[in-house]
C-alpha cells in the first residue's frame, strides 16, 4: 500500500505561510506536476503581490516577484521571449482579480501561452484581511465590517467562468485543497494546463480555493470546512473548458 | 549612404538594428509610429510584438522579457510614461537593462500635443518609488537618436540599468537624412532567468537593504563619472553660458552663433545626458563668467535647478546667477532667445538662483 | 525504521494531517520545535503508508518511505 512520496527539490524548503494556508498544498502540487511531466528544470514562475510573495524564498527555480497585479503581462513578455521554458503565473485572487484583472483578463484574451495559477482565499490575506472581489456575501472583513454587501460592492467575481465561456483558449478550471481527494483532483487539473503549455495549446487557467485560517479566524480545520460549506457551492469545483468538452 | 526617415520610424528601425527581441507598449501621440512601425518590423523578423492593453501592461511585458536577458523595449509619452514609473522602479531595484523612449508632450494630465521639455524631473531624479535614477539620454537630431539607441542598451547593459531616451515630439515626427547602423546579433544576458535556475536570486524577504544601498550609491557614482555626455563651445572666455538640450539645444547653438557674430561672448554646453548630468562640463567654464542661462521648453523651468546646482558648485566661491528661459512648449525661433538674452543682460529678466 | 519520515521542524501544528489521517495515527508531541510549535507523531504500529498526511500538508513535514 505504501507509495513513495517525497516533496520535489525545488519546493522542498521552510515556507513562511500560516499554518493551515493552502498556498503550501498548491505550491508543492505544481511542483510535482512540473517533476512528472519532466519540466521541473525548465520553468519559470513570475510570482504575485500577497500571500504568493511568500514563494520568493520558497521556490528553488526561476522566479521574478512582479509587481502587484502584473504577473500574467510579466508572464506574457517572459513567455514572448523565452517560448521554449514553461512559464507559470502564481498569483493570489487580491493580485490576479483585483488591481490586475485588466493584465489577466488580457492574457487570456490574447490566449497567450502560459499557465496561471490563482489561489482564492476569499480576501487579501497579506494585508491583514480586506476584503477582495472574490469575498463570499456578507463575509466580515477588515473593509467589509459589517459584512459585504453585494448590492455596493458588487458580486463575488468568477473570473474562470468569464475566460471559459468567451475567450479561446485551451484549458480552464477550479480545484480545492480541502480533502486530500480533491487536491488529487485539483491536481489532475494542474498537471492538464501545464501539459496544454507543453503542447503549445494557448491559456490555460487554474483557480484553487484555499483556506484562511488566520484572516477568517478559524482553525486549519474550520477553514477547510467553510471551503466545503460555504465557498464551492459558489465557486464550483471542476473543468469548465478543456480539449475533451470542445 | 544617408535615407530621409521620420524620428519615429528611425528610433524603431535603430531598435530592431541593435537587436530588439520584444517590443510591448500602447499607442499614444507623439510616440505612436515606433509602435506602427515595430508592429510588422519584429514579426518579420520572426521577434516578440505585443500591443499591449495598456503603458502599465507593456512595461510589465518588457520587465518579462528583460528578466529572461534579452533587449526589449516600450516607448510613449505624458501619462503613458507616469503609468510606466511603478515598472521602471522594478527595472531598476531587479538590476535589469532595458530601455524606454519617452516622445515628450507638453502638459500635467492629459496635457497636449505640442512638443516639449517638462519631463526633466522626472526622468531625472527617478519618477517612480524610491531613490533609483534611470540614465537619460537627450539626442539632439534623429541620427544622434539613432546613436542613442544602441548606446542606450550597452549603457543598460554595462552598468544594469535602464536608460531613457528623453527626445521630443517634434523630432519623432520631423524626417532628416540618416545613416543606419549595421544589424547586431541577438544575444542573451548572462543574468537571465532560463528556466533551469541557473543564476541564482535570492528571495525578496532574504536581501540585505544596507548592503544594496552600498553597491547603489557605488553603481550611480560609477555611471556619474565615466557617462557623463555632451557638447560644448566657447566656454573658456564667456560672459554667459547657454545650456539647452535637445532641438531647443540645436535652436539655442544657432542663436549663440549669431549672438557671437554681433559681438558677445557667449558659449553653449548641450547636454546629451541629463542624468548623469555634464557637470564636468561646468569646470570648463570661465572662471568670471556672468550667469549661466537655460532655454527649456516647459513652464516652470526645470533643468535651471541642475544648472543653478553645478555652476554654484563649480564656483563656490562667486554666487553665479542662474536664469531660466522657459519657453512652455515646441521649439524656441532662435530670434526669440537672441531678444530674451538682451533682457537678461539689461537686468529685465531676474536670475532663479 | 518508519514507513513515513518527519521533519518535524517544518511543522506548524496546523492539524490538517489529523484530521484526515484514516487510522488516526498521527498526534502532536510533548516537546516543542525550533518555531515554538508542538510537531506531529505518527503511531508507527497504526500507519498504512498511505500517504494522505504527506499530500494535506502544507509545509512538507513527511516523506513516505
Amino acid at each position: 500500500m505504501a507509495v513513495k512520496r517525497k516533496v520535489p527539490a525545488i519546493i522542498d524548503k521552510p515556507m513562511n505561510f500560516c499554518p493551515g494556508c493552502g498556498h503550501g498544498i498548491v505550491a508543492r502540487v505544481i511542483c510535482e506536476c512540473l517533476e512528472e511531466l519532466g519540466q521541473d528544470n525548465n520553468v519559470i514562475f513570475p510570482i504575485g503581490v500577497g500571500c504568493s510573495s511568500n514563494l520568493g524564498g520558497g521556490f528553488t527555480a526561476d522566479r521574478f516577484h512582479c509587481p502587484h497585479g502584473r504577473a500574467s503581462a510579466v508572464a506574457t513578455g517572459m513567455k514572448r521571449v523565452s517560448p521554449e521554458n514553461i512559464v507559470i503565473s502564481y498569483q493570489g485572487d487580491g493580485d490576479a482579480y483585483s488591481i490586475g484583472i485588466a493584465e489577466t483578463m488580457n492574457a487570456a484574451y490574447r490566449n497567450e501561452k502560459i499557465t496561471v495559477i490563482t489561489v482564492n482565499n476569499t480576501n487579501f490575506g497579506m494585508t491583514g484581511g480586506q476584503m477582495s472581489w472574490t469575498t463570499m456575501p456578507d463575509q466580515k472583513t477588515t473593509t467589509s465590517q459589517l459584512g459585504r454587501d453585494c448590492s455596493i460592492t458588487g458580486a463575488p467575481i468568477k473570473f474562470p467562468e468569464m475566460v471559459a465561456s468567451q475567450f479561446d483558449v485551451a484549458y480552464v478550471a477550479r480545484g480545492s485543497v480541502h480533502t486530500p481527494a480533491e487536491i488529487n483532483k485539483t491536481k489532475k487539473y494542474i498537471k492538464k494546463a501545464i501539459q496544454a503549455q507543453i503542447d503549445g495549446e494557448g491559456y490555460s487557467l487554474v483557480e484553487v480555493l484555499s483556506p484562511c485560517p488566520v484572516n477568517w479566524g478559524m482553525t486549519p480545520v474550520q477553514a477547510m470546512n467553510r471551503l466545503r460549506d460555504d465557498v464551492v457551492p459558489y465557486y464550483p469545483l471542476g473543468e469548465l473548458k478543456s480539449k475533451e468538452a470542445k | 549612404m544617408a535615407e530621409m526617415w521620420k524620428g519615429n520610424h528611425a528610433i524603431a528601425e535603430a531598435a530592431v538594428r541593435a537587436g530588439c527581441m520584444l517590443y510591448a507598449g500602447y499607442p499614444i501621440t507623439p510616440s505612436t509610429e515606433i509602435m506602427e512601425y515595430l508592429s510588422y518590423r519584429l514579426p518579420e523578423l520572426d521577434r516578440g510584438f505585443v500591443q499591449a492593453e495598456s503603458e502599465l501592461a507593456g512595461v510589465n511585458m518588457i520587465i518579462g522579457g528583460a528578466a529572461c536577458g534579452y533587449r526589449c523595449l516600450t516607448a510613449s509619452s505624458g501619462p503613458g510614461i507616469s503609468l510606466k514609473q511603478e515598472g521602471m522602479s522594478v527595472l531598476a531595484d531587479e538590476e535589469l537593462a532595458a530601455v524606454v523612449i519617452n516622445v515628450v508632450r507638453y502638459g500635467n494630465g492629459l496635457g497636449t500635443l505640442f512638443s516639449a521639455q517638462c519631463d526633466y524631473h522626472r526622468e531625472t531624479k527617478g519618477g517612480g518609488n524610491g531613490d533609483y535614477r534611470v540614465i537619460v539620454l537627450c539626442p539632439g537630431s534623429i541620427q544622434e537618436a539613432v546613436d542613442h539607441v544602441s548606446l542606450a542598451y550597452e549603457l543598460a547593459e554595462k552598468y544594469r540599468i535602464v536608460t531613457m531616451i528623453m527626445t521630443e515630439g517634434a523630432l519623432g515626427q520631423m524626417m532628416e537624412p540618416v545613416v543606419m547602423p549595421e544589424f547586431q546579433e541577438i544575444k542573451r544576458n548572462p543574468w537571465a532567468l532560463d528556466g533551469q535556475y541557473t543564476y541564482k536570486k535570492i528571495g525578496i524577504f532574504d536581501r540585505d537593504s544596507m548592503a544594496e544601498a552600498v553597491e547603489l550609491n557605488d553603481k550611480y557614482a560609477a555611471i556619474k563619472a565615466n557617462e557623463q555626455r555632451w557638447e560644448d563651445e566657447g566656454l573658456e572666455d564667456a560672459d554667459y553660458v547657454f545650456v539647452s538640450y535637445g532641438l531647443p539645444g540645436q535652436s539655442t547653438i544657432g542663436a549663440v552663433e549669431q549672438l557671437k557674430a554681433d559681438g558677445h561672448k557667449v558659449g553653449f554646453i548641450r547636454p546629451i545626458t541629463a542624468w548623469p548630468f555634464p557637470e564636468k562640463a561646468f569646470e570648463k567654464i570661465n572662471p568670471n563668467v556672468k550667469g549661466v542661462i537655460t532655454v527649456e521648453a516647459n513652464a516652470t523651468g526645470q533643468m535651471v535647478d541642475d544648472v543653478a546646482l553645478y555652476i554654484k558648485k563649480v564656483q563656490k566661491d562667486r554666487n553665479v546667477p542662474a536664469y531660466c528661459l522657459p519657453y512652455v512648449y515646441g521649439i524656441p525661433a532662435m530670434k526669440d532667445i537672441k531678444r530674451d538674452f538682451e533682457k537678461i543682460v539689461a537686468g529685465e529678466i531676474k536670475e532663479v538662483y | 525504521m518508519s514507513k513515513v519520515q518527519i521533519f518535524a521542524d517544518r511543522c506548524k501544528e496546523c492539524g490538517l494531517c489529523v484530521a484526515h489521517c484514516p487510522k488516526d495515527a498521527i498526534t502532536f508531541a510533548e516537546e516543542i520545535n525550533a518555531a515554538g510549535y508542538r510537531p506531529v507523531t505518527i503511531d508507527d504500529d497504526k500507519c498504512i503508508a498511505c500517504g494522505i498526511c504527506y499530500v494535506t500538508c502544507p509545509d512538507g513535514v513527511y516523506e513516505v518511505k
